[in-house]
């Protein structure tokens, strides 16, 4: 009983708030009306029985949505929603496609025969968890460390002010770069 | 609760999720719709972990890639937002419609 009413209000929760991140003026009220949302995404996760995963997805979803608020403020025009602002565009089509995909999603979960629950979850599904990423699932773990370390270079590459002409200069058989200070990290 | 409950809260998630992907013209805030469908696929593999095969963990495996996903999203796009506006001062998508050149 005490489950159905924490289900209830934190979906409630989760579908309203995730509808006022693009009904807020205020970007920094979007930011947080996200964070509500995916707080409510980590309840919901807990609520299933994935402890581990849940408070996983509440920590990071507060960090990030506590880099996503500077990274409004500096890019946004109205941070503050002080005045009305609108930037969108094709709002009718994209609420018929929005309204129809949602109404396929719903059609398929009612209808379709989902087979019956195989098995019970075990008393630590966390342990099976990291069994299963050391073990039969090594290659996805492996996999994800890999992309992770990608992104690590991408973004560093994308957000450095200085290219690789700027520290060579034209010359391709250049082998030292003209720093003024070793390491590339100053001009 | 039941898995269709759940599955219904995911679809719902992702609709608002794919109508502000589809809607915003910020590159930030065409990011929050995506982390609302990534939101809504979390919910949905939850569910069927816990409703259809809780003694495999394969289903704990997808809500960890979809994690994984939501991280690299947004440091991928911070990343591509700083670089396009140092390169041209430009936050919105419509005004990024010249990438290619």
């Amino acid at each position: 009983m005490l489950d159905d009413v924490v289900f209830w209000v934190l979906a409630l929760l989760a579908v309203a708030s995730g509808l006022m991140v693009f009904r807020f003026d205020s970007m920094a009220r979007a930011t947080y009306a996200l964070l509500t949302s995916l707080l409510c995404v980590g309840g919901e996760v807990l609520l299933l029985g994935l402890d581990y995963l849940g408070v996983v997805i509440v920590l990071m979803m507060t960090i990030e949505m506590a880099i996503m608020a500077v990274f409004m403020v500096m890019y946004m025009m109205n941070p503050a929603g002080l005045m009305p602002m609108t930037m969108v565009h094709n709002t009718k089509g994209a609420a018929v496609i929005c309204a129809v995909v949602f109404a396929v999603l719903a059609a398929g979960i009612l209808l379709a025969p989902w087979p019956s629950r195989r098995g019970r979850p075990s008393a630590d599904p966390t342990m099976d968890l990291g069994l299963s990423l050391m073990g039969p699932q090594m290659l996805t773990m492996m996999t994800l460390g890999l992309a992770l370390f990608a992104t690590i270079v991408a973004t560093v590459v994308l957000a450095t002010r200085r290219g690789r002409y700027d520290r060579f200069g034209d010359d391709l058989k250049a082998r030292t770069a003209d720093d003024p200070v070793r390491g590339g990290t100053v001009r | 609760m039941s898995l269709e409950l759940f599955l219904l809260l995911a679809a719902a998630l992702f609709s608002i999720g794919l109508f502000g992907a589809l809607t915003q013209q910020s590159i930030v805030m065409l990011m929050m719709g995506l982390e609302l469908m990534l939101g809504g696929i979390i919910v949905g593999a939850a569910a069927v972990w816990h409703y259809i095969a809780p003694e495999a963990a394969d289903g704990q495996v997808l809500v960890v890639l979809a994690v994984t996903v939501m991280a690299v999203e947004m440091a991928i796009g911070f990343a591509v937002v700083t670089a396009l506006f140092r390169a041209r001062e430009v936050d919105m998508t419509d005004m990024a419609a010249e990438l290619k050149e």
